[in-house]
């Protein structure tokens, strides 16, 4: 008999849940069927009905579900867990409170082809998320209904589509450009082509801002519906000619369409409305704290000015009778872009969010989380190269120019912070910037964790001279190192398969 | 920490924004409320939702089914709802683990070979199907039926208003209350059959019979499916031929929560997989050999290819899809089978009795699975409204809602949640009227 050799812990191993499946198992109990049976064939006919008895389909125990995913669990960094200072992504702390509020039954239970007199508190919350977001963004009209970032802004390019050919008539045919700055995110053009737009690029200056004779040149052909801009740009600055850059746009007949995704670094201290903008689009997923969930869902209000207010989405939640009422009667609406609400679940965590943190503690949050970008970017220029010497906005971006000497790059410093308990930053974006590292801490961080930060990224600069190879080959710390994807992606393997047991236990 | 970084107010800060635009008052926004203070402010919003608080038989793209306790419990772990999109695989394998899991679940249930990580929901997932079926097979008319859900078939309008596709209405038998594609309308320019099934009257369409006469016109035959649950007793889209699958996945233990956040499903044909919107997971090895997962085929996908994407979707409804995946998986192969069977048989029973009341019929002939129009002897709308009123039952969906024309008809949706009092309380209400 050979003695039992101890190995990894199955925490550390845990199969998928298919290589767990053991016939018979089981994990619920339905109440028993409370009506009379009828033959199942009489319902339905056998032609129509699965042949296959679910194959494949797991059979485990409850506590078999537990473990399974507790333990997957670990292997995910988490905001709870600590600093995430993915640029643009504006990963701040996600209230427990919010998620209680998400979970009250009258919410979470309440049908969405419920009678408007049956839902006068869920169209109240709709209501008056609006109207703060109105404030917040100084853009009158909106809709709750996109259901992320991209979503609003395929919405929010539609509706530049919709007013231009309401204005132009014919002539609108004319106008199917829409310009983009190099630095911009990818979702930003493929919004645009699903509008029928062709994409121009609009290049940035040396520093960091978009360069004035560039969008003139561009817009002097008279073909140009529009521009799309993130400001604070990716690069983390503000873009201080806005009001220019709206002027030249509006003054060549097109409109300005802002990525609300950098938000965080404005809200309570200056609004797109003020500044020109014609349209936004939020993410409640960042600014307003609603959770990432590891990909969402999100939510991607659309905020647009009085003139484009009538080309939103169909059904408005207005203000009618002694309450709110859902409003279908938009004749020149460019449609709905998703069924019912929008991700509602989300407005209630937004909305929570804001009366948690009222008037004050928005600009507040708003100054901590520039602050935190800002001490980083001066704990930071000694060891790194800073392309830009404005000062940033609520994200810093660095580049691995010294480092890249010692044949060490962006990827190799965002894996070997992995080691450092960090989760790495956004890298290689925006394209513009060559091995870009682009910082957000944003306002839930403290001074102690900035600083370990700093230091991490202090020590990894020396590492990257010292012992170059030790950051190559980063991560050391987790359960798997770097993956081959180029592999992956060569041959895909996008689901598990029963014969496939053998070759990926 | 100001001084450290050498400014002496917080105005400083935001000295890079032009004074003109830096705002001067404050937010017109109300002062922070206690964690006390703003339950209770939700609290009472809720309880004007009187339609949460009574038995419901609405279905029509929401569903009220059985969620197992440990699905929220699960997805709360900060692992899980405090993380990002796993662009970092060394920090993300649960994450990724589990939408791999999903993929998978996603491709038994729909018998397909290809499934992504998620989509914002049923509607713009099949919104996501129509732009994918004129990229594959670069026609441009696409056939739908009018037994789609009113609002899937908007949505899809919006999304194809700028991309030169053709969106034509498909015909509908009044007495089986099944789809019909007319023969000279499918033609060599068409690119796909769009149905839905069970459809939105809650009959089950013959996907087979569809998927044959769209292949015989080298069109593509696109699957909706609103209530996933069907899944667990209907013969699987794939296996009746279909070439992409959607559906919405509310149904696999997500509360109906107003409309959302609910999941989408998409699945297609391994050939087609090049083609397809959104995230992929795939398997990876690292250089030990050790098995983990990666986001993969990431070249369609807009980060890379801009304009040229298959889609702009970036977040999904990772989380969502999670909760999914750990219903699919706590209920197991027999538990799906068993609510399939539950709601076909509670719905069978509701339809029966409704249907011998005096003046009430159901006026399709087709199999069902847990959903059926009921033809009232009088407007639809007024009558739910006193039954709402009288006997606090929410009773279903007046279709004049979507459609003018059906003054008196109403969708009944019956689940394994709805016990049989509230069946039979249902139809006193329906007689007593």
């Amino acid at each position: 008999m050979t003695t039992p050799k101890a190995t990894t812990h199955v925490t550390q191993n845990e199969a998928l849940i298919f290589e767990r499946s053991q016939t018979g198992r089981c994990g619920y109990r339905l109440p028993a069927l409370d009506v009379d049976e009828t033959p199942i064939d009489e319902l339905i006919p056998s032609n129509l009905r699965r042949d296959d008895d679910l194959a494949g389909v797991p059979e485990v125990s409850e506590p078999d579900v537990v473990r399974h995913f507790t333990r997957i669990s670990t292997w995910n960094y988490n905001i709870d867990l600590g600093m995430y200072p993915l640029g643009s992504c504006t990963m701040k702390y996600n209230s427990r409170l919010n998620e209680r509020v998400a979970r009250i039954a009258g919410f979470a239970n309440l049908h969405p082809l419920a009678s408007e007199r049956d839902a006068q508190g869920a169209l109240e919350v709709i209501y008056e998320l609006q109207q703060h977001l109105a404030e917040i963004t100084g853009l009158p009209g909106i809709s709750l209904q996109p259901a992320a970032g991209a979503h609003g802004e395929m919405t929010g390019v539609m509706i530049i589509r919709a007013y231009l050919d309401a204005r132009d008539g014919e002539a609108s045919s004319k106008r199917r450009v829409m310009l983009i700055p190099d630095s911009a995110h990818g979702t930003n053009p493929a919004s645009a082509h699903l509008s029928g737009f062709t994409v121009k690029t609009v290049r940035s200056t040396p520093e960091g801002q978009t360069d004035l004779d560039a969008l003139r040149d561009l817009c002097s052909a008279g073909d140009v519906a529009g521009l799309m801009l993130t400001n604070p740009n990716t690069v983390g600055l503000f873009e201080k000619n806005i009001r220019e850059i709206c002027r030249i746009v509006h003054d060549a007949g097109g409109l300005v369409y802002m990525d609300g995704a950098n938000m965080n670094a404005l809200v309570g201290w200056a609004r797109p409305g003020d500044m020109g903008v014609d349209v936004i689009h939020l993410n409640l997923h960042k600014t307003f704290s609603t959770p990432h969930g590891g990909g969402g869902p999100g939510s991607g209000p659309c905020c647009c000015t009085k003139e484009l207010e009538p080309f939103l989405p169909v059904p408005r939640v207005v203000r009618g009778g002694d309450g709110f009422k859902v409003d279908y009667d938009q004749p020149e609406s460019i449609g709905r872009v998703k069924a019912f609400y929008g991700n509602f679940g989300m407005h209630l965590r937004a909305l929570a969010y804001i009366l948690t943190h009222g008037r004050d503690g928005l600009r507040e949050a708003t100054e901590a989380a520039v602050l935190n970008a800002r001490v980083i970017a001066e704990g930071l220029t000694s060891d790194y190269e800073r392309p830009f010497s404005d000062p940033p906005m609520h994200e810093v971006v660095f580049t691995d120019k010294r480092q890249g000497r010692k044949g060490v790059n962006t990827l190799d410093i965002a894996k070997r912070l992995i080691d450092y308990g960090f989760h790495p930053m956004t890298i290689y974006f925006p394209l513009i910037v060559q091995g870009a590292m682009l910082i957000e801490p944003t306002e839930s961080v403290g001074r102690q964790e900035i600083q370990q930060f700093v230091e991490a990224m202090r020590a990894i600069a020396r590492e990257a001279q010292e012992d170059p190879e030790l950051v190559r080959t980063a991560p050391h710390t987790t359960k798997i190192g770097r993956l081959d994807e180029a592999a992956a992606a060569r041959k895909p393997i996008l689901r598990w398969k029963p014969e496939e047991k053998s070759a990926t236990a | 920490m100001l001084r450290s970084v050498g400014l002496e107010s917080p105005e400083e800060l935001f000295s890079t924004i032009p004074a003109d635009i830096l705002l001067t008052d404050r937010l017109n926004v109300p002062d922070a409320l206690s964690e006390m203070e703003l339950l209770a402010r939700f609290e009472s919003l809720a309880a004007q939702n009187a339609a949460a608080l009574r038995p419901s038989f609405l279905g029509a793209g929401a569903y009220t089914h059985y969620s197992p306790t440990i699905i929220d419990s699960l997805i709360q772990r900060s692992e899980f709802f405090t993380a990002y999109t796993p662009y970092q695989p060394e920090v993300s394998q649960g994450t990724l683990q589990a939408i791999f899991e999903f993929q998978t679940l996603v491709c038994q249930l729909t018998g397909m070979e290809v499934a992504n990580a998620s989509m914002y929901d049923g509607s713009t997932a099949l919104a996501e199907a129509v732009l994918m079926a004129e990229r594959v097979t670069r026609r441009n008319k696409v056939i739908v039926s009018p037994a789609l859900h009113p609002e899937y078939l908007h949505v899809a309008e919006t999304y194809v208003a700028h991309a030169g596709i053709e969106l034509q209405q498909g015909g509908f038998d009044e007495r089986t209350g099944l789809s019909t594609f007319d023969d000279a309308a499918v033609d060599d320019k068409t690119a796909a059959l769009v149905v839905q099934s069970p459809n939105f009257f809650g009959c089950v369409e013959d996907l087979a019979v569809l998927a044959e006469r769209a292949h015989r016109a080298g069109a593509l035959l696109v699957v909706c499916v609103t209530e996933a649950i069907s899944l667990g007793l209907l013969k699987s889209p794939g296996a009746c031929g279909a070439d992409i699958v959607v559906a919405e996945g509310q149904s696999f233990g997500v509360p109906v929560s107003f409309g959302g956040p609910y999941v989408g499903l998409f699945a297609t044909r391994e050939r087609y997989a090049r083609q397809i919107p959104g995230r992929l997971v795939g398997v990876a090895y690292d250089r030990e050999g050790r098995r983990g997962f990666v986001l993969t085929l990431a070249t369609r996908e807009q980060h890379i290819r801009r304009e040229k994407a298959t889609s702009n979707i970036c977040t999904n409804e990772g989380l969502i899809a999670l909760a999914a995946t750990i219903y699919l998986e706590t209920m197991g192969r027999r538990g799906l089978q068993e609510v399939a069977a539950q709601c076909a048989q509670k719905a069978a029973y509701a339809a029966r009795k409704i249907g011998e009341l005096e003046g009430f019929s159901l006026p399709y002939s087709a199999p069902r699975f847990n959903e059926f129009v009921v033809r009232a002897p009088a407007a639809a709308e007024g009558l739910l409204e006193r039954i709402a009123d009288e006997h606090n039952i929410t009773g279903g969906l007046a279709l004049s809602r979507y459609s003018p024309a059906r003054a008196n008809d109403f969708l009944v949706c019956v689940t394994e949640t709805n016990r049989r009092s509230e069946i039979d309380a249902l139809v006193a209400a329906l007689k007593s009227i």
